[in-house]
């Protein structure tokens, strides 16, 4: 069995499970990136949505003047290539991180790449929670901090995860671009041991890994949907 | 001192007037029944009560307290937000949260007051036995019935025993069997906790079957209120006619067999009275007063605000000095008549 694999996929085998090269490497450096950046990303999307959602006119905190600061700054954010990202944000990545390659510099952008995009989701997710519900917590005496935990986050927490879902995937592909130049990973992995040697079976294998990591994420939240949603079927 | 004191409250929707210079005092455990057209602004006139919606103008005066006046809210955020937990409030679409269970839904309602775990448990399981729902502590909104789920609403608005409970159409997305149900359980609280209702609806037969007084508001304007059986009996306003007297209905049925065949001193009269005594009949007595017999053509009881009312549809050949006689006669009795093309005879 394994003969037969190191014979199959040699480049494969070759590069080994630890090193710089290697498999394991490459794995640990793609789910360190999404990890983290979805942290980060995550948390400014929900913080923003939020905001967005609270300060529109009419809703809980209405402020014309801030939401459309910040609607402004989303689009804007998110109509920038996310290539063009990575070369424009550097100077930040340096002076936050230090450096700007490797896979902890390439959080920097990865955070902002992301956030922009969910911060979107998250809004349309919020504003689906319906006005009424609002309105009955509010004539129970309820405060901002019920309204945003107990309500709004929590009546579309389904929503959430299907757009948390998405994001992820998408920030998985972010990852493997960003990979492309110098922050490891599976992508990284696939252009530079594979395609640039014309080592097919390694892009191959590379991929694979990549999809299979995206088949996992798409299943365990298609779970985490359905058992923690209870709304109406719309 | 009434318990609410709305003056001159009015609600302008950037240049639209929803609700215009509208005063009303409602005292501690009235029922009273708001009607309307849709559009007419009960909904807006009501949420001022609880500033859901903050007035243009007037005064809003909850239990002694000036929530609302000068164009301003009167007290802070937290103070409201105290307020609106001794005012609930139920809605049409009931709006539960639908993440939550049903225990979880009365106890979000509960989250300020307090209350130890233990106690807390104690009193949402109180309420749910109140409106009947204890087996359902762990279900889901979305596993309920609507007639359910408007329970649910009601524990959670009634959790932190508020004095007052304000109705928005509460029973309209309802069978008429599960409305019937609503409206006992929510004579039955204001009966038993001295509960003020207010209760919004477009549906007259819910505010014969509980309501104490009533409010009938037309483009924004309150044009008719009273104890519920003074306005039914003496109804100023045509509009109040229309939703007090059925009259509409009377009419169509009358017009299409009778109006047209009408020999020329005969005339359609509706009659609506009081019936306080059983073994009296008004039209008998009437029959002998005027020296002529009248034939009926409809008839009704109906228990209005608790008082059996009955209406009858009368088909009367009168000369005009029986016509006379007639006034005289029924206005003796406390009996409203109404010529049926709506020119009105007594008006006591
Ligand atoms: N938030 C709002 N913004 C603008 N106009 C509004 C708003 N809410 C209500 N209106 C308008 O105010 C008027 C009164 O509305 P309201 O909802 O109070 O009527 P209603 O008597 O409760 O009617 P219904 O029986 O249909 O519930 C309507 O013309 C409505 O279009
Ligand atoms: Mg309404």
């Amino acid at each position: 069995m394994i003969n037969w694999f190191v014979k199959t996929f040699p480049n494969v085998a070759a590069l080994g499970w630890t090193g710089d090269a290697g498999w394991g490497t490459a794995i640990f450096q793609t789910l360190f990136m999404t990890f983290w950046s979805a942290i980060f990303g995550g948390f400014l999307g929900i913080v923003f949505g939020l905001l967005l959602v609270l300060t529109k006119p009419g809703g809980v905190l209405a402020n014309r003047f801030w939401h459309n600061v910040i609607d402004k700054l989303i689009s804007i954010l998110r109509a920038i290539p996310f290539i063009i990202l990575l070369a424009l944000i550097a100077p930040v990545t340096q002076k936050i991180v230090g450096t700007q390659i490797g896979m902890k510099a390439a959080l920097v952008p990865l955070t902002v790449g992301v956030f922009p995009f969910f911060a979107r989701q998250v809004q349309v997710a919020l504003e689906s929670v319906d006005a009424g519900k609002i309105e009955a917590a509010q004539a129970l005496g309820a405060t901002t901090k019920d309204l945003i935990f107990d309500v709004y986050l929590k009546e579309s927490r389904g929503e959430l995860i299907r757009i948390s879902t998405v994001t992820l995937i998408s920030l998985i592909g972010l990852t493997a671009m960003a990979g492309a130049v110098g922050a490891g990973g599976l992508g990284n992995t696939a252009i530079s041991y594979g395609y640039n040697r014309f080592a097919n079976d390694v892009t191959v294998v590379a991929t694979l890994l990549v999809v299979l990591l995206i088949l996992l994420v798409q299943l365990v939240g298609d779970l985490l949907v359905k058992k923690l949603s209870h709304q109406r079927r719309r | 001192m009434a318990q609410i004191e709305l003056k001159h409250i009015s609600v302008d929707f950037s240049g639209q007037d929803a609700v215009r210079d509208v005063s009303l005092d409602i005292e501690q455990g009235d029922i009273l029944g708001v009607i309307g057209y849709s559009g007419a602004g009960k909904s807006t006139l009501v949420r001022t009560i609880n500033l859901l919606q903050q007035p243009s103008k007037g005064t809003v005066k909850v239990n002694g307290q000036v929530l609302f006046a000068n164009g301003q809210q009167q007290v802070s955020a937290k103070q409201l937000q105290a307020s609106r937990r001794k005012i609930g409030m139920i809605f049409q679409n009931f709006n539960l949260l639908e993440e939550a269970t049903v225990f979880e839904n009365v106890a979000f309602a509960l989250k300020h007051a307090g209350l130890p775990d233990d106690e807390l448990e104690q009193r949402v399981n109180h309420l749910l036995e109140l409106v009947d729902l204890q087996s359902k502590a762990e279900a889901y909104p979305v596993q309920l019935s609507g007639g359910q789920q408007q329970r649910v609403a009601i524990a959670r608005a009634l959790a932190n025993k508020p004095d007052i409970l304000l109705s928005d159409e509460a029973t309209s997305a309802l069978d008429p069997k599960t409305t019937k149900q609503i409206l006992d359980l929510l004579y039955r609280l204001n009966k038993k906790l001295g509960l003020t209702i207010v209760l919004i609806t477009h549906e007259m037969d819910a505010v014969k079957q509980i309501a104490s007084k009533i409010a009938v508001m037309k483009n924004g304007r309150v044009i008719e209120q009273g104890p519920l059986l003074d306005v039914f009996l003496q109804p100023k306003q045509k509009l109040t006619q229309e939703f007090v007297g059925g009259a509409l209905e009377v009419q169509e049925i009358l017009e299409k067999y009778h109006f047209q065949n009408l020999a020329p001193q005969e005339q359609l009269v509706q009659l609506v009275y009081q019936i306080t005594d059983v073994t009296q009949s008004v039209l008998a007595d009437l029959d002998q007063a005027i020296g002529t017999k009248a034939s009926i053509l409809y008839g009704n009881v109906e228990q209005i605000g608790g008082q059996p009312v009955g209406t009858l549809a009368v088909l009367l050949p009168l000369t005009p000095e029986q016509e006379q006689t007639a006034k005289e006669f029924l206005a003796s009795r406390h009996v409203l008549a109404t010529k049926l093309d709506k020119e009105v005879l007594t008006d006591d």
